[in-house]
């Protein structure tokens, strides 16, 4: 099994009656509500945690691309994978992605890439969302009904352009290049391996089958909901003939580590509720731009998740509802283990992001069930594929003989860190 | 109406309602399509015969991933023209249709006779932003396309209740599949620079507005005219958006007027 410490960045000081005076956290949200000097302070302690699950032993720490949006304040990925790919040197860098039709041209994906991977040596994932509709319709103006289209060609191109030993003209619909000359190149070959974040869009599973990319299901609703769709998927790499390695799959999961219980409810219970009211209060107009999902996917049943319905369902959910239902795992070491293995079982993952930190939780209740998740959660989980253990197809391949800048800090000698 | 199928020599396969007699007029519909029932059509069908083709991703006409940007839709309409076996009609085009009619009497002067732009989108105007229909809500598309709300909801639902999933589902799947076609000349903004190309235009032209229009207000008429100094301008009292549904009277007897 691999760990992923992933970090949404929320903004943590939306406002009390946020619901009550805006109508969506995402698109449109007053940027007033944002302030730069407390910014400042907020994005470093967020990078200053997921070192520090590089340091309690999580495989991965991992980032992601929004915009306009009070829950996600990290519109470039790859700045924080930068900074993070010099402060740290064993976990492997996650960004679950850059939406490919949002760059343009996107071969600027492909060259940022390569610079990550070659900064880090070799510890790149790389993500390659479609992107939801409210970063890439509303906020970034994509046309809904040619997106994919779009995203297709951005992939063929990034592909072509990390592969092409040679310079070479690209004729595309959207991206006529004349001289494509990828450099830098990756360090892992062929490439760093990809991560394809979907929603729910059934299409999104033929892509994956079709290159032996990675499904990474991303929803808020937790591991009971995500069943259903991950079912689907499973049946669907049946259906076409390929291995059922669990490492094809990954799963995003809200957790919250504490002593007991009880104590885990004290402790977290007023982060989750800001995640679950604040966070996740999107306007149901900006859910789902028509155009953007195929007909298919629609008649598939996306329909259960239309954001307007869960948005009524959010606010009435109590921490009760929420771990019973699952949309988080939370208790005590104990309990979050056998949940995670009810988890990792029923959905079959080799790959977790674990959203240890959630809405305004504060830095040492977030370091504390980050510890605990570390120390005695993960290690008892590593085990749970042992016929699959050396398939390594979707992780990282760092180079041996990296550097470590990290140890060159400081700050890491003030902190007792051992020179190697 | 009759109702028949065409093919257009690009390949998309278009539902046209056709009927009447004498000089042809092409009635372009807007983003939402054609509804269930189209007085209008049928008054102007007293008068002309009268030709109203759904564009591909409506109703029964596909090839909709034929259709990409304004010349292609625009060519289209053209292509429509031709597989009728029409030469030179009269262009009536409401909301996007306006659009589309207006970008093809810049492109093809000659081939347009008289031409009417219903509410027409495709000019913005940064002081007065159109509401983004893309991110309405089911149930906001009636009073903002409407002066009467109620008759509003009843036209576009067709009846259907939207408080049963079932019906929601049909509505979401027929609006993804319109408004997905319609967003690749409206999304995000409407405005695909048609005014740069609007001196081309030597169709005599008569803009048609309702007076309560919340989508597209009537100081876009203003605009419309800066540009097309010639074109005669009628404002329909206790008319939104919606004006040929709303004031089907009114509507026909300002385009009777004008084509004569």
């Amino acid at each position: 099994m691999k760990f992923t410490w992933f970090n949404l960045m929320p903004w943590p000081h939306l406002p009390d009656d946020f619901r009550e005076r805006h109508r969506s956290v995402w698109v449109d949200i007053p940027s007033r509500l944002f302030d730069p000097q407390e910014g400042h302070f907020v994005y470093n302690r967020y990078m200053d945690q997921l070192e520090y699950a590089d340091e309690v032993g999580f495989d991965g720490i991992g980032v992601n691309e929004h915009h306009q949006n009070g829950y996600g304040i990290m519109p470039s990925p790859n700045l924080i994978a930068a900074g993070l790919a010099r402060r740290t040197s064993r976990a492997a860098i996650a960004v679950i992605g850059n939406s490919l039709a949002l760059y343009n041209p996107p071969i600027r994906v492909a060259e940022e890439f390569a610079m990550l991977d070659c900064i880090s040596g070799g510890r790149l994932i790389a993500g390659f969302p479609v992107g939801t509709s409210m970063d890439t319709n509303y906020c970034y103006g994509q046309i809904p009904a040619l997106t994919r289209d779009k995203y297709a060609e951005a992939h063929e191109l990034v592909m072509r352009a990390w592969a092409e030993q040679e310079p070479f003209a690209f004729d595309g619909k959207y991206n006529q290049l004349r001289h494509v000359n990828c450099w830098p190149k990756p360090v892992q070959k062929p490439h760093p391996p990809i991560y394809i974040p979907g929603g729910g869009s059934i299409e999104t599973w033929d892509f994956c089958l079709d290159h032996d990319y990675n499904y990474s299901y991303l929803s808020f609703t937790g591991y009971l909901r995500g069943k259903l769709l991950l079912d689907g998927y499973w049946d669907r790499v049946a259906k076409r003939g390929k291995d059922e390695s669990p490492y094809r799959a990954a799963f995003a999961q809200t957790i919250c580590v504490a002593d007991t219980d009880e104590e885990a409810e004290r402790l977290y219970s007023e982060h989750v509720s800001y995640f679950y009211n604040r966070c996740l209060h999107i306007y149901g107009g900006f859910a789902d731009a028509p155009g953007y999902r195929t007909i298919k996917t629609i008649k598939h049943g996306a329909m259960s998740n239309m954001m307007e319905d869960m948005q009524q369902v959010f606010p009435t959910l109590t921490w009760k509802n929420l771990v019973d239902e699952g949309y988080i795992i939370a208790g005590s070491p104990a309990t979050v283990r056998e949940r995670m293995e009810h988890l990792i079982k029923g959905l079959r993952v080799g790959h977790v992001f674990c959203l240890l930190h959630v809405g305004n939780m504060p830095d040492d209740k977030t370091r504390h069930s980050t510890r605990l998740f570390a120390e005695q959660v993960m290690p008892h989980l590593r085990n749970m594929w042992p016929e699959w253990k050396d398939d390594d197809r979707w992780w990282c391949k760092p180079m041996e003989n990296r550097l470590h800048p990290e140890e060159n800090l400081q700050s890491a000698r003030a902190h007792g860190k051992a020179p190697r | 109406m009759n109702a028949r199928t065409i093919e257009t020599r690009r390949g998309c396969k278009v539902r046209v309602f056709e009927a009447g007699q004498g000089v042809p007029l092409v009635f372009l519909h807007g983003a939402g399509g054609l509804f269930a029932e189209n007085p209008f059509l049928e008054k102007l069908a007293q008068r002309y015969r009268v030709f109203a083709p759904e564009l591909p991703g409506y109703g029964e006409s596909t090839g909709e991933e034929q259709l990409e940007d304004m010349l292609d839709f625009t060519l289209h309409g053209f292509d429509v023209i031709d597989a009728l076996g029409i030469e030179k009609p009269h262009l009536v085009g409401h909301s996007m249709g306006g659009m589309i009619a207006a970008e093809m009497a810049c492109v093809a002067p000659h081939d347009v006779s008289k031409l009417v732009l219903v509410a027409p989108a495709g000019i913005w105007i940064p002081e007065n932003p159109i509401p983004d229909l893309f991110s309405f809500l089911p149930h906001e598309f009636a009073q903002m396309l409407f002066h009467d709300r109620a008759l509003g909801e009843q036209l576009l639902t067709g009846g259907l209740d939207l408080r049963n999933m079932e019906a929601l589902v049909e509505f979401y799947i027929g609006n993804a599949r319109r408004l997905g076609m319609a967003g690749k000349i409206l999304f995000p903004i409407p405005n695909r620079r048609l005014s740069k190309r609007l001196y081309r235009l030597r169709a005599q032209t008569l803009l048609v507005w309702g007076a309560q229009d919340r989508l597209i207000p009537p100081l876009y008429a203003t605009r419309w005219r800066e540009h097309l100094p010639q074109a005669q301008l009628e404002e329909i009292e206790a008319a939104g958006h919606m004006v040929p549904y709303e004031q089907p009277e009114a509507f026909v007897a300002a385009i009777s007027r004008f084509i004569g």
